[in-house]
Protein backbone atom coordinates (compact mmCIF):
# COMPACT_ATOMS: atom_id res chain seq x y z
CA UNK A 1 0.00 0.00 0.00
CA UNK A 2 1.38 3.11 -0.68
CA UNK A 3 -1.22 4.75 1.74
CA UNK A 4 -3.60 6.52 -0.80
CA UNK A 5 -6.63 4.96 1.37
CA UNK A 6 -6.86 6.19 4.64
CA UNK A 7 -8.22 4.19 8.03
CA UNK A 8 -11.03 6.20 7.98
CA UNK A 9 -11.60 5.34 4.29
CA UNK A 10 -11.77 1.98 4.45
CA UNK A 11 -14.12 1.65 7.39
CA UNK A 12 -16.31 2.24 4.70
CA UNK A 13 -15.77 -1.60 3.88
CA UNK A 14 -18.93 -3.68 5.04
CA UNK A 15 -20.90 -0.55 4.58
CA UNK A 16 -24.93 -1.44 3.65
CA UNK A 17 -27.39 0.91 1.79
CA UNK A 18 -31.09 0.76 2.15
CA UNK A 19 -32.66 -2.09 0.95
CA UNK A 20 -35.18 -1.59 -2.35
CA UNK A 21 -37.97 -3.51 -3.19
CA UNK A 22 -39.63 -3.35 -6.60
CA UNK A 23 -42.15 -4.49 -8.50
CA UNK A 24 -41.53 -6.84 -12.16
CA UNK A 25 -43.89 -5.57 -14.66
CA UNK A 26 -44.68 -7.14 -18.00
CA UNK A 27 -44.28 -3.66 -19.51
CA UNK A 28 -40.92 -2.66 -18.13
CA UNK A 29 -39.36 -6.42 -19.16
CA UNK A 30 -40.86 -5.40 -22.90
CA UNK A 31 -39.20 -1.90 -22.91
CA UNK A 32 -35.90 -3.47 -21.91
CA UNK A 33 -35.87 -6.38 -24.28
CA UNK A 34 -36.83 -4.12 -27.18
CA UNK A 35 -33.82 -1.48 -26.10
CA UNK A 36 -32.20 -4.42 -25.62
CA UNK A 37 -32.61 -5.51 -29.49
CA UNK A 38 -34.16 -8.81 -27.86
CA UNK A 39 -34.79 -11.32 -30.90
CA UNK A 40 -37.01 -13.73 -28.19
CA UNK A 41 -40.72 -13.66 -28.06
CA UNK A 42 -40.54 -14.24 -24.84
CA UNK A 43 -38.58 -11.60 -23.75
CA UNK A 44 -40.32 -9.14 -25.87
CA UNK A 45 -43.91 -10.55 -24.87
CA UNK A 46 -42.66 -10.06 -21.38
CA UNK A 47 -43.79 -13.64 -20.40
CA UNK A 48 -40.26 -13.80 -18.58
CA UNK A 49 -37.39 -11.21 -17.61
CA UNK A 50 -33.98 -11.94 -19.75
CA UNK A 51 -30.59 -11.74 -18.07
CA UNK A 52 -29.60 -8.25 -16.65
CA UNK A 53 -32.76 -7.38 -16.08
CA UNK A 54 -32.33 -6.65 -12.62
CA UNK A 55 -29.69 -3.90 -14.07
CA UNK A 56 -32.94 -1.24 -15.13
CA UNK A 57 -35.24 -2.61 -12.02
CA UNK A 58 -32.62 -1.45 -9.37
CA UNK A 59 -31.21 1.27 -11.03
CA UNK A 60 -31.33 4.57 -8.57
CA UNK A 61 -34.63 6.38 -9.38
CA UNK A 62 -33.32 10.44 -8.10
CA UNK A 63 -34.06 13.39 -8.33
CA UNK A 64 -33.06 15.88 -10.41
CA UNK A 65 -31.46 17.97 -8.18
CA UNK A 66 -29.13 15.05 -7.12
CA UNK A 67 -27.80 14.72 -10.49
CA UNK A 68 -24.42 16.20 -11.31
CA UNK A 69 -23.92 18.71 -14.31
CA UNK A 70 -22.94 15.85 -16.76
CA UNK A 71 -26.53 13.61 -15.33
CA UNK A 72 -25.03 11.36 -13.21
CA UNK A 73 -26.30 10.31 -9.66
CA UNK A 74 -24.01 10.08 -7.22
CA UNK A 75 -23.73 6.40 -4.97
CA UNK A 76 -24.13 7.42 -1.59
CA UNK A 77 -22.85 4.03 -0.45
CA UNK A 78 -19.72 4.96 -1.87
CA UNK A 79 -17.03 6.97 0.56
CA UNK A 80 -14.60 10.09 -1.14
CA UNK A 81 -11.90 8.13 -2.87
CA UNK A 82 -8.66 10.08 -3.77
CA UNK A 83 -9.23 9.09 -7.59
CA UNK A 84 -12.47 9.75 -9.17
CA UNK A 85 -11.38 8.79 -12.91
CA UNK A 86 -13.38 5.66 -13.53
CA UNK A 87 -11.77 3.23 -15.70
CA UNK A 88 -13.27 -0.16 -17.20
CA UNK A 89 -15.46 -1.90 -14.76
CA UNK A 90 -16.49 -5.64 -14.31
CA UNK A 91 -19.66 -7.66 -13.02
CA UNK A 92 -19.88 -11.02 -11.81
CA UNK A 93 -23.44 -12.27 -11.69
CA UNK A 94 -25.01 -15.81 -10.49
CA UNK A 95 -28.51 -16.28 -12.20
CA UNK A 96 -30.26 -18.87 -8.85
CA UNK A 97 -33.77 -17.98 -10.10
CA UNK A 98 -35.90 -16.66 -13.07
CA UNK A 99 -37.49 -13.38 -12.77
CA UNK A 100 -41.29 -12.87 -14.07
CA UNK A 101 -43.89 -10.16 -14.06
CA UNK A 102 -45.36 -9.92 -10.92
CA UNK A 103 -42.48 -10.31 -8.21
CA UNK A 104 -41.59 -8.12 -5.78
CA UNK A 105 -37.91 -8.29 -5.46
CA UNK A 106 -35.67 -6.74 -3.00
CA UNK A 107 -32.51 -5.47 -3.81
CA UNK A 108 -29.75 -5.05 -0.80
CA UNK A 109 -25.95 -3.50 -2.13
CA UNK A 110 -23.02 -4.07 0.48
CA UNK A 111 -19.70 -2.26 -0.03
CA UNK A 112 -17.40 -5.03 0.43
CA UNK A 113 -14.05 -4.30 -0.43
CA UNK A 114 -11.49 -1.70 -1.29
CA UNK A 115 -8.11 -2.00 -2.21
CA UNK A 116 -5.12 -0.31 -4.01
CA UNK A 117 -3.03 -2.08 -6.85
CA UNK A 118 0.27 0.08 -8.74
CA UNK A 119 -0.66 -0.31 -12.77
CA UNK A 120 1.24 0.79 -15.25
CA UNK A 121 0.89 4.90 -14.73
CA UNK A 122 0.21 5.09 -11.27
CA UNK A 123 -1.95 4.23 -8.05
CA UNK A 124 -5.20 2.61 -8.87
CA UNK A 125 -8.07 1.77 -6.58
CA UNK A 126 -10.02 -0.84 -7.33
CA UNK A 127 -13.52 -1.04 -5.03
CA UNK A 128 -16.01 -4.19 -4.51
CA UNK A 129 -20.04 -4.01 -4.33
CA UNK A 130 -22.12 -7.12 -3.82
CA UNK A 131 -25.93 -6.49 -4.51
CA UNK A 132 -28.37 -9.39 -3.37
CA UNK A 133 -31.73 -9.66 -5.48
CA UNK A 134 -33.91 -11.39 -3.18
CA UNK A 135 -38.02 -12.69 -3.48
CA UNK A 136 -40.20 -11.85 -0.53
CA UNK A 137 -39.81 -15.85 0.42
CA UNK A 138 -36.33 -14.27 0.96
CA UNK A 139 -34.84 -16.84 -1.43
CA UNK A 140 -32.04 -15.41 -3.12
CA UNK A 141 -32.53 -14.83 -6.56
CA UNK A 142 -29.35 -13.17 -8.31
CA UNK A 143 -26.21 -12.17 -6.58
CA UNK A 144 -24.50 -9.65 -8.75
CA UNK A 145 -20.73 -8.43 -7.87
CA UNK A 146 -19.58 -4.70 -9.22
CA UNK A 147 -15.85 -4.48 -9.60
CA UNK A 148 -14.71 -0.36 -10.87
CA UNK A 149 -11.44 0.95 -11.16
CA UNK A 150 -10.56 4.35 -10.18
CA UNK A 151 -7.36 6.08 -11.27
CA UNK B 1 -28.95 -25.67 -29.93
CA UNK B 2 -26.91 -25.97 -33.27
CA UNK B 3 -24.17 -27.17 -33.03
CA UNK B 4 -24.37 -29.41 -29.77
CA UNK B 5 -21.73 -28.19 -27.15
CA UNK B 6 -18.29 -29.63 -28.08
CA UNK B 7 -15.16 -27.79 -25.92
CA UNK B 8 -13.65 -25.69 -28.49
CA UNK B 9 -16.92 -25.44 -30.49
CA UNK B 10 -18.16 -22.07 -31.71
CA UNK B 11 -21.50 -20.33 -31.31
CA UNK B 12 -23.21 -18.87 -33.95
CA UNK B 13 -21.87 -15.13 -33.67
CA UNK B 14 -24.16 -12.01 -33.87
CA UNK B 15 -23.48 -8.07 -35.18
CA UNK B 16 -24.92 -5.22 -33.48
CA UNK B 17 -25.53 -1.53 -35.09
CA UNK B 18 -26.87 0.30 -32.34
CA UNK B 19 -28.13 3.85 -33.55
CA UNK B 20 -29.13 7.22 -31.20
CA UNK B 21 -32.92 5.86 -30.75
CA UNK B 22 -31.86 2.50 -29.51
CA UNK B 23 -29.11 3.77 -27.13
CA UNK B 24 -31.40 6.45 -26.15
CA UNK B 25 -34.54 3.57 -25.27
CA UNK B 26 -31.78 1.56 -23.17
CA UNK B 27 -30.85 4.43 -20.97
CA UNK B 28 -34.56 5.86 -21.02
CA UNK B 29 -35.52 1.76 -19.69
CA UNK B 30 -32.64 2.19 -17.41
CA UNK B 31 -33.51 6.03 -15.88
CA UNK B 32 -29.40 6.97 -16.76
CA UNK B 33 -29.02 10.51 -17.49
CA UNK B 34 -25.46 10.64 -18.13
CA UNK B 35 -25.14 12.83 -20.92
CA UNK B 36 -22.04 10.93 -22.56
CA UNK B 37 -25.19 8.64 -24.45
CA UNK B 38 -27.54 11.45 -26.33
CA UNK B 39 -25.95 14.61 -25.73
CA UNK B 40 -23.36 14.77 -28.60
CA UNK B 41 -22.05 18.50 -28.57
CA UNK B 42 -21.33 17.86 -24.79
CA UNK B 43 -19.73 14.55 -25.54
CA UNK B 44 -17.38 15.44 -28.24
CA UNK B 45 -16.91 19.25 -26.88
CA UNK B 46 -16.64 18.42 -23.31
CA UNK B 47 -15.61 14.72 -22.69
CA UNK B 48 -13.83 14.34 -25.82
CA UNK B 49 -15.01 11.57 -26.54
CA UNK B 50 -15.32 10.92 -30.66
CA UNK B 51 -18.98 9.81 -30.62
CA UNK B 52 -22.38 8.93 -28.34
CA UNK B 53 -20.66 6.10 -26.12
CA UNK B 54 -22.49 2.94 -25.76
CA UNK B 55 -23.53 2.19 -22.25
CA UNK B 56 -21.45 -0.67 -20.73
CA UNK B 57 -24.50 -2.86 -19.73
CA UNK B 58 -26.18 -2.81 -22.82
CA UNK B 59 -22.66 -4.43 -24.18
CA UNK B 60 -23.23 -6.66 -21.44
CA UNK B 61 -26.51 -7.95 -22.14
CA UNK B 62 -25.35 -8.91 -25.40
CA UNK B 63 -23.09 -11.32 -24.05
CA UNK B 64 -25.99 -13.42 -22.43
CA UNK B 65 -28.32 -12.80 -25.99
CA UNK B 66 -25.64 -15.00 -28.02
CA UNK B 67 -25.16 -17.44 -25.93
CA UNK B 68 -29.38 -17.61 -24.49
CA UNK B 69 -30.18 -17.43 -28.65
CA UNK B 70 -27.86 -20.26 -29.20
CA UNK B 71 -28.80 -22.34 -25.95
CA UNK B 72 -32.82 -22.30 -26.95
CA UNK B 73 -34.80 -23.58 -25.07
CA UNK B 74 -32.43 -26.49 -23.99
CA UNK B 75 -30.99 -24.43 -21.32
CA UNK B 76 -30.42 -21.25 -19.34
CA UNK B 77 -27.63 -19.30 -18.20
CA UNK B 78 -26.49 -19.61 -14.81
CA UNK B 79 -23.97 -17.01 -14.26
CA UNK B 80 -22.09 -14.54 -16.14
CA UNK B 81 -18.52 -12.24 -15.87
CA UNK B 82 -17.40 -9.80 -17.68
CA UNK B 83 -15.76 -6.55 -18.17
CA UNK B 84 -15.90 -3.61 -20.27
CA UNK B 85 -12.52 -3.10 -21.26
CA UNK B 86 -12.73 0.10 -23.69
CA UNK B 87 -15.14 2.50 -25.41
CA UNK B 88 -17.61 1.73 -28.02
CA UNK B 89 -19.52 4.51 -29.77
CA UNK B 90 -23.05 5.13 -31.72
CA UNK B 91 -22.02 4.20 -35.52
CA UNK B 92 -20.10 1.14 -34.98
CA UNK B 93 -20.86 -2.57 -35.64
CA UNK B 94 -20.06 -5.31 -32.99
CA UNK B 95 -19.64 -8.53 -32.95
CA UNK B 96 -20.43 -10.95 -30.65
CA UNK B 97 -19.46 -14.50 -30.07
CA UNK B 98 -18.61 -17.32 -28.47
CA UNK B 99 -16.33 -20.51 -27.83
CA UNK B 100 -17.26 -23.57 -25.31
CA UNK B 101 -14.70 -23.77 -23.22
CA UNK B 102 -15.81 -26.78 -20.49
CA UNK B 103 -18.95 -29.24 -21.26
CA UNK B 104 -20.06 -31.48 -18.54
CA UNK B 105 -22.32 -34.15 -20.24
CA UNK B 106 -22.91 -35.79 -16.72
CA UNK B 107 -24.54 -32.64 -14.82
CA UNK B 108 -25.01 -30.34 -18.34
CA UNK B 109 -23.30 -27.92 -17.04
CA UNK B 110 -21.37 -26.04 -19.84
CA UNK B 111 -18.90 -22.97 -19.88
CA UNK B 112 -18.43 -20.77 -22.65
CA UNK B 113 -15.56 -17.63 -23.39
CA UNK B 114 -17.39 -14.86 -25.08
CA UNK B 115 -16.04 -11.68 -26.87
CA UNK B 116 -17.48 -8.46 -28.40
CA UNK B 117 -15.07 -7.15 -31.00
CA UNK B 118 -15.22 -3.60 -32.74
CA UNK B 119 -14.31 -3.43 -36.22
CA UNK B 120 -10.80 -3.41 -36.13
CA UNK B 121 -10.89 -6.88 -34.10
CA UNK B 122 -10.09 -5.65 -30.53
CA UNK B 123 -11.86 -7.21 -27.97
CA UNK B 124 -13.73 -4.73 -26.34
CA UNK B 125 -15.43 -6.64 -23.94
CA UNK B 126 -14.04 -9.89 -23.22
CA UNK B 127 -15.78 -12.33 -20.32
CA UNK B 128 -17.15 -15.66 -19.52
CA UNK B 129 -20.67 -17.02 -19.26
CA UNK B 130 -21.92 -20.64 -17.60
CA UNK B 131 -24.69 -22.61 -18.18
CA UNK B 132 -26.64 -25.79 -17.70
CA UNK B 133 -28.57 -27.38 -19.87
CA UNK B 134 -31.98 -28.85 -18.61
CA UNK B 135 -32.66 -32.77 -18.20
CA UNK B 136 -35.02 -33.17 -20.66
CA UNK B 137 -32.95 -31.61 -23.27
CA UNK B 138 -31.63 -33.82 -25.96
CA UNK B 139 -28.29 -33.37 -27.71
Amino acid sequence: MSGLLSEDLLTAIGRVAEPKRELVTRRDIRKYAVATGSQQRKYLDGDVAPPMFHVPLFWDVVELSELTPDGVSIDTLLPIFPLNRAMAGGLDIDYVKPIYPGDWLTATRTLTNIYEKSGRSGPLIFYEVVMDVRNDEGELVIREKTTRILR
Amino acid sequence: MNPAPVVGGVIPTREHSPGTVQLMLYNAVLWNGHRIHFDLPYTTDVEGYPGLVLAGPMLGDWLHQVVDEWLGDAGSITGVSYSNRGATYVGETLLVGGEISAFDAATGELELDVYIKNQAGDVVVPGTISARLTATADS
